[in-house]
């Protein structure tokens, strides 16, 4: 693979262009690859890995993410058709299929690839800033590293926060001259015969619902917070406690839906909360073996061999699953404890639940939901890319599609794969 | 044979600032007997012009490079051909472990040692090239089929689809609508068979072989020999790769006992259904008489024992769709959707949402109690825990059960393959039935290389799945002919050329390789010899585990080398502050997180020296013999989950370590040492934070039993 942070000129028409290099683009990228195609993938942030790269673990097997990324990354590193640009995205795409015109914008890491990633820089640095990664619930320096076991493994510098020129300390503390204050944002082209839009998804904004309490009790938390949290490399070191003083959960809330299949928010349902809530559970019983889990739920979503997980996870009388929708989250100031205020369907009758953690399941938002590159691609409602008729010759692939798990995501990019090779080769030959 | 070696000794990254470089430089030109020995403070930067110069005057022909981990530079530090050897004395010494310590200087120089030894034993690979058959074979011509057929065609390659019955098409060709596929995801959508099908056979390099069966599937990736059987002819057809799109079955209908079918004539199943929507009159079937009121289950079998332990993926959305079949064809009639959860994800919400908008369509969740007849005519439902409440009886003159799709796999009758494999005749499968090994990260992957699943046999999916599915294993096929011709490997150790190699001379028939591969790679040959087929393998080493004769090495991957390595560690003797632990970490997963432990700055015990296996399947248990006959006090085997969900990339590797330590136990037994010397360790990728107290119980363990009393001997 080539961490491109130099210009290239080897991009051809029999090339295929990844937009987004999280499982999708990934998984896209490598199989494209070894089939024979060059590919470039070209991700907005530091690192590779997407939203997977955030999970503690997935559902069903219970088994890491990174399990399956260290495989597509040695697929990666081994491969000289995988062109890799972070801290990039695409501005514009023009032509037909075969024939692609992309202009790129790559924004400045100001480290450049003499980077061996010794973590002296760090050291030095003076400026903190939230982390992102674990979504504001810690903080890196300005010049960082996006998590421990990120690809590629250079460092970068975040200049909404770094003095640059007036502080330079990691500068002076790098021995391999790697680090360079003056770069700047570049514009580049690339020629390519397909394109893969493979832009995913980022979390909905749970502050936008009045009633949960987000925002507002520091120990309502989303369900992407949740995976950090649990993650040994997340913001606590992997221990699942309360966010407000680092107590033990005794009882957690799920609350489901919470945006999803309500036309105030998002009308569709995101498709994999429910999964995600019910392997949640298995996180703070793990955590805690007196704990209670309660999960309130529309319909308990677990198609095909997932009611097989979902059934396994039920079986422990410590997670109930309950069908009711939560009505609002309060406060008990005096015990400390949040309230869950709820209507079991099945009873018609109000139900509340005392509890130190609440986790909001919320859904996924199509990220071309803001910012478009310049291009004829077709959405839907709800940002989500339309099949190719409409904009032939660029393929999406996994939740830039529709929300969806990451098995399905990984199937879909490949998928995206073969059409994106089928075009190269029908219009090239 | 004795190569020159060239030993590259980087100072980079506070590797300078922890250990002596001069120590290894002396080690490497002295004890190794290195040509070449040189020094720098990055040697990833401009310096790696050094070995690239040593390399093309030919005074070094593998290089030695200790600096960090291989998981890192791979592109600097390759140089065509030549073999190169990463010694990890970054983060796995310098970031781990006490600087300026005699110690930490000795897992150094311990390191070194072993990469001189595997540099010294390894064999460029000669790959092999024998198999170039670039044909794609599709067997069944459903949705899935015809799609990968379609796309390998399109994309340059000959295809030959196989299809039993007399038309391809398969269950799409018997469906009246499909749910809605795109926004707003309202209207039920026709179904183009017709237009596939005739884009299909519009292709030149298409061969389609209808009313045909594959009755044997011998060979390998790059060079599969398939008899197809059609009208009593048999025909020899070599392919590349297989895509397997075999498709669904009906699950057994004893399953819908309880539920009446067969009992009364007026429940159907959605199948049954569907053709009378086809043909324009869905009636009540005892009669011929109109529908007035109906029921749609969604049999979606979770917590029924009654079915299978999963559900369908699609129950549901058929249930919407079949629900508004009847109000079409009779606008006043009522039909009941009784559910369990509605599986309506992703935006098939607003589809949901717009069945429910429809007055005549009457939606309860509930559990059948009971199905009973009344009359000639009329089923009687009586369904419980309603969001009414208690239990309600309805009666209707037609109910409709969902399908239970199970993977055409399951009805081993069908026999799709027919593999003339050793390991049996049809791909292995999940506990679900499918065939499937690496599910969630590489759904394509099979446990037979080059045959790939796709539609309804790998997973229940609705028609534009199957078809997206059938694109996909349509490139994987494509790219099992790429890497096969150049005779590497695919997933997960892509590019690989290595490949056992069995010195039949010394094999003595027991047949363990043939029997523990996990991908069939090995056949019974003369004398009951295992017989590779090269490009079924994945180079995972398991065989070479397996071997109590040792007869099976790669050329840059041995018992040999292991050995070598093993004894190329130094051994204190008798000092029980300086036990020497043998880790053999599995390089997937295990060997990461150790990597991991080391950029988190995690310090773990000095007596730990780790080598990377390919899996833990590969570790033959003459290995733990040798080193604890060497001296060490302990050996650890690091690598993934084994079990139902396991984790391990070879599927069995860990599994069969597992039963391999029995063998380990009886050799420990025999030389009366402990057993608890020997111990295996799960170590998920995830888990850097767990290792220094995984390695440090075992250094307790040591300290409690007393240091290994054949040192020395």
């Amino acid at each position: 693979m080539h961490e491109e942070i130099k210009e290239t000129g080897s991009s051809t028409h029999r090339s295929i262009l990844i937009v987004g290099g999280g499982i999708a683009g990934i998984t896209a990228a490598v199989e494209a690859a070894e089939s024979g195609y060059e590919v470039f993938i070209v991700e907005k942030e530091a690192s590779l890995g997407g939203r997977v790269a955030q999970l503690s673990k997935y559902f069903p097997k219970l088994c890491p993410p990174y399990c399956g990324l260290e495989i597509n990354f040695q697929r990666m590193r081994g491969n000289r058709r995988i062109h890799v640009y972070t801290l990039a995205e695409v501005e514009s795409i023009s032509g037909v299929p075969g024939d692609f015109d992309v202009t790129i914008k790559q924004n400045p890491r100001y480290v450049n690839d003499r980077c061996t990633g010794c973590n002296k820089c760090v050291e030095v640095c003076p400026v903190d800033r939230p982390n992102t990664f674990n979504f504001g619930m810690d903080t890196t320096k300005a010049i960082y590293l996006s998590h421990a076991m990120a690809f590629p493994r250079k460092y970068a510098i975040d200049d909404s926060v770094c003095q640059l020129a007036d502080c330079g300390k990691c500068v002076d503390a790098c021995p391999y001259g790697a680090i360079d204050l003056s770069m700047e944002t570049r514009t580049f082209p690339l020629k390519v015969g397909a394109v893969i839009m493979a832009t995913g998804w980022k979390p909905f904004d749970a502050a936008r619902i009045d009633n949960l309490g987000f925002g507002r009790y520091s120990d309502v938390i989303t369900n992407v917070m949740m995976e950090r949290l649990a993650a040994p490399d997340g913001p606590t070191g992997g221990k699942v406690v309360r966010m407000s003083d680092g107590q033990p959960v005794n009882t957690a809330v799920f609350v489901q839906c919470a945006g999803q299949r309500d036309t105030n928010y998002l009308g569709y349902c995101s498709g994999i909360c429910c999964l995600g809530s019910l392997k949640q559970a298995t996180y703070v019983r793990e955590a805690n073996k007196n704990a209670k889990v309660f999960i309130f739920y529309i319909d308990l979503r677990a198609p095909g061999t997932y009611g097989f997980f979902s059934k396994q996870v039920l079986d422990d009388p410590n997670i109930t699953a309950v069908k009711g929708k939560v009505a609002k989250v309060v406060e008990d100031p005096g015990a400390g404890k949040l309230v869950v205020e709820a209507e079991h369907i099945l009873s018609a009758e109000k139900v509340s639940v005392e509890a130190d953690l609440v986790v909001l399941a919320t859904g996924m938002v199509a990220s071309m939901s803001d910012g478009r590159p310049s291009a004829t691609i077709g959405y839907d409602a709800d940002a989500f890319l339309l099949p190719d008729e409409s904009s032939p010759g660029i393929f999406p692939a996994g939740c830039a599609r529709g929300p969806v798990d990451v098995a399905t995501a990984t199937q879909d990019a490949t998928a995206a794969a073969m059409k994106a090779m089928q075009t190269i080769h029908q219009a090239r030959g | 044979m004795n190569k020159n070696i060239g030993v590259y000794v980087c100072s980079g990254c506070g590797i300078g600032e922890c250990l002596d470089a001069q120590q290894l430089v002396a080690l490497g030109s002295d004890e190794g007997g290195a040509a070449v020995v040189r020094t720098s403070p990055a040697f990833c930067l401009e310096d790696v012009q050094l070995i690239r110069d040593d390399l093309d005057s030919g005074s070094v022909d593998s290089a030695v490079i200790a600096a960090c981990s291989h998981r890192v530079n791979a592109d600097v530090f390759s140089f065509g051909k030549a073999f190169v050897e990463r010694v990890n004395i970054r983060e796995q010494v310098a970031w781990s472990h006490p600087p300026n310590d005699p110690e930490t200087q000795e897992i150094a120089n311990d390191y070194l040692r072993m990469g001189i030894v595997r540099a010294q034993k390894a064999v460029a690979p000669t790959p092999y090239t024998e198999a170039h058959e670039r044909t794609v074979l599709v067997v069944g011509g459903g949705s899935a089929g015809v799609a990968a057929a379609t796309d390998a065609a399109r994309a340059g390659y000959d295809v030959v689809l196989v299809e039993k019955s007399a038309g391809l098409g398969g269950y799409a060709a018997r469906l009246y609508r499909q749910f809605p596929k795109r926004s707003p995801y309202r209207a039920l959508a026709p179904i183009d068979v017709e237009g596939s099908i005739e884009q299909l056979q519009s292709l030149p390099n298409v061969r389609t072989l209808l009313e045909a069966e594959v009755v044997e599937t011998s060979g390998q990736p790059g060079r599969f020999t398939v008899t197809v059987r059609r009208n009593g002819a048999d025909e020899l057809i070599t392919a590349g790769a297989i895509v397997m799109a075999t498709g669904w079955v009906p699950a057994d209908t004893d399953t819908f006992d309880a539920y009446g079918r067969g009992r009364y004539a007026n429940v159907v199943s959605s199948m049954e259904l569907e053709a009378m929507a086809a043909r324009g009159s869905i009636v009540r079937p005892s009669d011929g008489s109109p529908v007035a009121r109906a029921a749609v289950v969604v049999c979606d079998g979770q917590g029924d024992d009654r079915h299978r332990p999963y559900g369908g993926n699609v129950a549901s959305l058929v249930a919407l769709k079949q629900a508004l079949y009847i109000r079409e064809q009779y606008p006043d009639s009522i039909v009941y959707v009784l559910y369990g959860d509605m599986q309506t994800p992703g935006p098939y919400e607003y589809f949901y949402k717009r069945v429910q908008e429809d007055e005549g369509v009457l939606f309860s969740r509930g559990d059948i109690r009971s199905v009973t007849g009344n009359g000639d005519h009329d089923v009687v439902l009586e369904v419980e825990s309603t969001v009414v409440g208690g239990p309600v009886r309805l009666s209707v003159d037609l109910l409709v059960l969902s399908e239970d799709m199970v993977p055409a796999t399951a009805d081993a009758a069908s026999g799709a393959l027919s593999l003339s494999y050793l390991q049996g005749k049809e791909l292995p499968t999940t506990k679900f039935g499918f065939a499937d090994s690496h599910f969630i990260c590489f759904p394509y992957e099979t446990r037979r290389t080059g045959i790939y699943s796709a539609g309804s046999v790998r997973q229940s999916m609705d028609l534009s799945a199957s078809a997206q599915d059938g694109s996909a294993a349509a490139l994987k096929a494509i790219q099992c002919i790429e890497q096969a011709s150049a005779g590497a490997a695919v997933h997960p150790r892509v590019g690989d050329l290595s490949f056992p190699d069995v010195f039949l001379q010394k094999c003595t028939s027991c047949g363990r390789c043939m029997q523990e591969c996990p991908f069939g790679a090995l056949e019974t040959g003369e004398k009951g010899r295992p017989v590779l087929d090269t490009n079924r393998c994945r180079r995972c080493g398991i065989c070479m585990g397996a071997c109590p004769v040792q007869v099976i090495s790669f050329a840059d991957y041995s018992v040999d080398m292991l050995a070598g390595m093993i004894k190329a560690v130094e051994m204190p003797e008798d000092d029980e502050d300086r036990p020497r632990i043998l880790v053999l970490a599995c390089e997937n997963d295990a060997y990461p997180a150790l990597d991991m432990a080391g950029i988190g700055r995690l310090q773990y015990a000095q007596s730990a020296r780790v080598i990377p296996v390919r899996c833990l399947g590969s570790v033959n248990s003459i290995l733990i013999a040798d080193a604890v006959s060497r001296g060490f006090d302990a050996v650890m085997l690091m690598g993934c989950k084994a079990g139902e969900d396991y984790q391990c990339h070879y599927i069995r590797g860990s599994e069969l370590l597992e039963t391999r330590m029995q063998n380990v136990k009886e050799t420990l037994d025999r030389l009366a040492l402990e057993s608890e010397r020997v111990t295996v360790a799960e170590v998920a990728i995830s888990e850097s934070d767990k290792i220094p107290a995984m390695i440090d119980d075992v250094v307790q363990t040591v300290k409690q039993i007393g240091l290994n009393p054949m040192k020395g001997f």
